[in-house]
């Protein structure tokens, strides 16, 4: 059989729903279908999203968070056997000894590392590991924006009350106040290092809503806003010179026997060989999990998004929360395949372009929270059976880009996304001209450690930062709070360390008592030794190749 | 109507072209490409990333963000009986039939370092750091070496007369893969000098934001600490209704 012909990207089928959303365009200009109640916000949840349907989950059986449920491949990771053996490693050999190490290289662990330094620590003193490049991350990804509530309509206080009941009441209330306070602090932090956001033609930023922000809030660079905040803040933290490990992920932590965090086991990804940190202070930033690809889903998020620091702290003894709650972005490209999974920013949608199904008409409000219009999108396509199924059988529903010039003007698209059109031009569509094929897809950890508003952990000696750490979310993360949650608690966590390490008063014994008691567990819970963690990377090798592999080395 | 564990089910079952990797048995349509000369039958649907997933090749460098934002995937390619050498992400790129193809997972390219509190916004400083500059000859190979389709030699030329502004705009869309340097014959780091640009023109071409200076000041003298008081010492059912009012009144475009 010959391939598919294509017309303009789309094949012919496709293109015929296409013609009905060309059609009732028009009409829908300035008509939005009607905001849902909190009723019906429950409703549809129950009946469509993910985390609501039964299985999926399990209770963790062991350890600080026994009995709180979790995505199973999560609870796999936690109930899981370590990659090293305690006894095999040599721990009498240090190899950096410093003040600081800040694991993950991120937005919110560059973000750490400027702020211990500013805070008084010497840049040899530091130490930062990470286990791709710096920089290949989830934050380098993020496109949509950053919310701080800075315009005069706006305030803190109405900040607070989005994210708390975007996060349906769920989020610790006092670190949520710090996330808020410092938002607009950290916009001119990143202006003042040369960060070019947005502006319009009298120099005032740009600022768009975004699902469930009831005021404009959201700080962009185009569609590149990650990129932008990110190679800012590394450029920064190259110039001062401070101490980088790339492909060097950690392991494992150190703790003094004592339940204080004192270091942690880094391996190089190309040798295999160990290195031994000893560090007063440890801030993990390892970010998020989508690439264990819960309940089956593709992700948005980048090659090492493993979820290794959550089963380092919980080793360590770190207290978890929100678990139980995943996010799912409720536009995930479905076609063509070569993108599946991948984000089409919720920009998208905040400038004008809505969901619409087979028969172009407009089912949902187009900017409900995440959770919520995830939910609704899936309902269209399974339950009401009024999504496009693609040649490979994933459905979806269409995302009606063109509609956003006919809001914003002829130009905004090529203007204001830049990365979306490139993504789509590459495989032959014209987001300008057609509108784009949408399913949910696995976006955010909402849930993970649980910290203060000082990014302190319940073990001492540990700090989190960034999508690793779990509260300030609640059960459902807003657009643009999560850039900002890193760079907030990046920062945070990179003065609290640095106050912390000034009166240290550890004699940084080195042990890995910690990972014999948690081995003792799983094998008083009679978990099997055929699981290991962390994993550090997915694995997409070919199925035929793996099959017939040989070990050779 | 469905229950819902099996629409779960249906999903992660259709998924599984991005969550597990192809199975053959799916594939009809196959193509041969070269990975550092050797050659490979891969299924035609992939991007060169996946496809040398496909082939076996498990990566630690060369893969990233895995969308086009990160540049770690720099890859070149021929292709058979074509004098053209090609640059592109792995990730963002369809394989084709005949392609000869490597991986560039590093480009060794020195980096300036200043301090960027105290540095001029003009081109001198750019020049201070990155002499080189000047020996552009405007061959325009690092434009078409671009994987993101920029005017590279056009912004350098920008920076060269002096218009930061243009430089910065125009370059702003990098994602820094190295592409272009490794190909300058005057052995210009493009990406580097564009960030030193940029940061340059941000931090002194950009007006300072009145609304978000306004808001720092009104935050550090303390003006919402009551209503932060009272919004925090509300019950769940009074701060639900509170929401719910707040998201009537709500600004969409
Ligand atoms: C496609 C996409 C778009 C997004 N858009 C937005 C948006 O518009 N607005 C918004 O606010 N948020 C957005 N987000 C969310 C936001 O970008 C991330 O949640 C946030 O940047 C996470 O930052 P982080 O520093 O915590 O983690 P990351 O940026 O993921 O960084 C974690 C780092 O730790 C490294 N690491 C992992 N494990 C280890 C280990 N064992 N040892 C050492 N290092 C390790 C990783 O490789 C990585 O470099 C988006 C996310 C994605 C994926
Ligand atoms: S892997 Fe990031 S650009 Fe391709």
């Amino acid at each position: 059989m010959a391939e598919l012909k294509l017309i303009g990207g789309y094949p012919e089928y496709m293109r015929e729903s296409i013609k009905l959303v060309e059609k009732t365009r028009p009409k829908r200009v300035g008509k939005l279908p009607p905001q849902m109640t909190m009723e019906e916000r429950e409703e549809i949840l129950n009946l469509c999203h993910p985390d609501y349907a039964p299985g999926g989950k399990r209770p963790i059986s062991i350890g600080p968070n026994k009995g709180d449920i979790a995505p199973n491949e999560v609870v796999d990771l936690l109930e899981a056997y370590p990659l090293i053996e305690p006894d095999e490693i040599d721990l009498n050999h240090v190899d950096y000894d410093v003040d600081i190490l800040i694991i993950g290289g991120g937005l919110a662990g560059t973000s750490a590392a400027l702020l211990a330094n500013d805070s008084g620590i010497p840049v040899n003193r530091i130490l930062l590991a990470t286990k791709l490049r710096h920089g290949d991350s989830n934050s380098i990804m993020a496109q949509g924006g950053t919310q701080a509530a800075d315009r005069p309509e706006d305030s803190p206080v109405i900040h607070y009350i989005d994210t708390m009941g975007g996060g349906h009441f769920a989020n610790k209330p006092d670190v949520v106040k710090a996330l808020v306070e410092d938002a607009p602090k950290v916009i001119k932090w990143l202006c003042d290092l040369g960060a070019m956001f947005d502006r319009d033609k009298n120099g005032n930023f740009v600022e768009l809503s975004g699902g469930g922000a009831s005021r404009k809030r959201m700080h962009a660079c185009r569609d590149y806003t990650g990129m932008e905040e990110l190679r800012v803040l590394r450029d920064e933290f190259r110039n001062r010179g401070i101490p980088v490990l790339e492909y060097y992920p950690a392991i494992e932590l150190l703790t003094d026997g004592d339940n204080r965090v004192t270091g942690a086991i880094l391996v190089n990804l190309e040798t295999d060989e160990y290195k031994i940190v000893r560090a007063k202070a440890v801030i993990l930033a390892t970010g998020g999990f989508g690439r264990l690809h819960i309940r089956g889903f593709p992700t948005t998020n980048h090659y090492g998004a493993t979820a290794d620091g959550l089963v380092l702290a919980y080793r360590a003894g770190a207290k978890l929360r929100d678990t139980d709650t995943v996010q799912y972005h409720p536009t995930g490209a479905v076609y063509p395949q070569q993108i599946v999974g991948l984000l089409l920013t919720e920009k998208l949608r905040t400038a004008g372009a809505q969901p619409v199904n087979k028969y172009g008409e407009a089912f949902v409000f187009p900017l409900e929270p995440r959770d919520v219009e995830a939910a609704a999108i899936i309902r269209e396509c399974y339950i009401r059976d009024n999504g496009i199924v693609t040649p490979t059988g994933l459905r979806g529903v269409w995302l009606d880009t063109p509609l956003i010039e006919i809001v914003q003007g002829k130009g905004y698209i090529e203007k204001s996304f830049p990365a979306m059109v490139r993504m789509f031009k590459r495989f032959g569509i014209d987001i300008t001209k057609d509108p784009v094929l949408v399913f949910p897809t696995l976006h955010y950890q909402n849930g993970g450690v649980e910290t203060d508003p000082w990014g302190r952990t319940n073990v001492e000696g540990l700090w989190v930062a960034g999508e690793v750490s779990g509260g300030v979310h609640g059960k459902n993360r807003l657009m643009g709070n999560s850039t900002l949650d890193c760079m907030v608690f990046g920062r945070r966590a990179g003065m609290s360390a640095a106050e912390y390490v000034k009166s240290y008063k550890g004699d940084g014994r080195l042990t890995l008592d910690h990972v014999k008691r948690y081995i003792k567990m799983l094998q008083d819970a009679g978990i099997k030794p055929d699981r290991r963690s962390p994993i550090l990377l997915p694995d997409y090798r070919g199925k035929r190749v793996l099959a017939r592999m040989i070990d050779i080395f | 109507m469905e229950d819902r564990k099996s629409i779960m089910d249906r999903i992660a079952e259709t998924s599984k072209v991005a969550t597990t990797g192809v199975d053959e048995k799916d594939i009809e349509h196959w193509v041969t490409i070269y990975i550092m000369g050797k050659a490979y039958k891969v299924p035609a649907a992939l991007t060169i990333m996946q496809a040398m997933e496909y082939a076996g090749y498990r990566f630690i460098r060369s893969c990233g963000c895995r969308a086009g934002f990160c540049g770690a995937c720099a890859t070149v390619y021929r292709k058979e009986g074509d004098y053209k050498l090609h640059a592109v992400l792995a990730c963002q790129t369809r394989v084709e039939d005949g392609m000869y193809l490597v991986q560039i997972p590093f480009a060794p390219a020195e980096k300036a370092t200043y301090d960027i509190n105290s540095e001029r916004c003009d081109i001198s400083t750019v020049l201070k750091y990155y002499p080189e500059l000047a020996r552009c000859v405007s061959c325009n190979t690092c434009t078409k070496a671009c994987p993101q389709d920029l005017q590279v030699m056009d912004y350098i030329q920008a920076a060269l007369r002096g218009d930061l502004a243009t430089a910065a705009n125009e370059s702003f869309d990098c994602v820094q893969c190295g592409l272009c340097a490794i190909r300058c014959p005057a052995e210009i780091v493009h990406y580097h000098v564009s960030q030193l640009i940029r940061r340059l023109y941000g931090k002194y071409q950009l007006p300072e934001e009145q609304n978000l200076k306004k808001r720092i000041e009104e935050i550090e003298s303390g003006k919402y600490e009551e209503e932060f008081k009272k919004v925090m010492s509300l019950s769940r059912e009074e701060l639900e209704k509170l929401y719910v009012e707040q998201q009537k009144t709500r600004e969409v475009y």
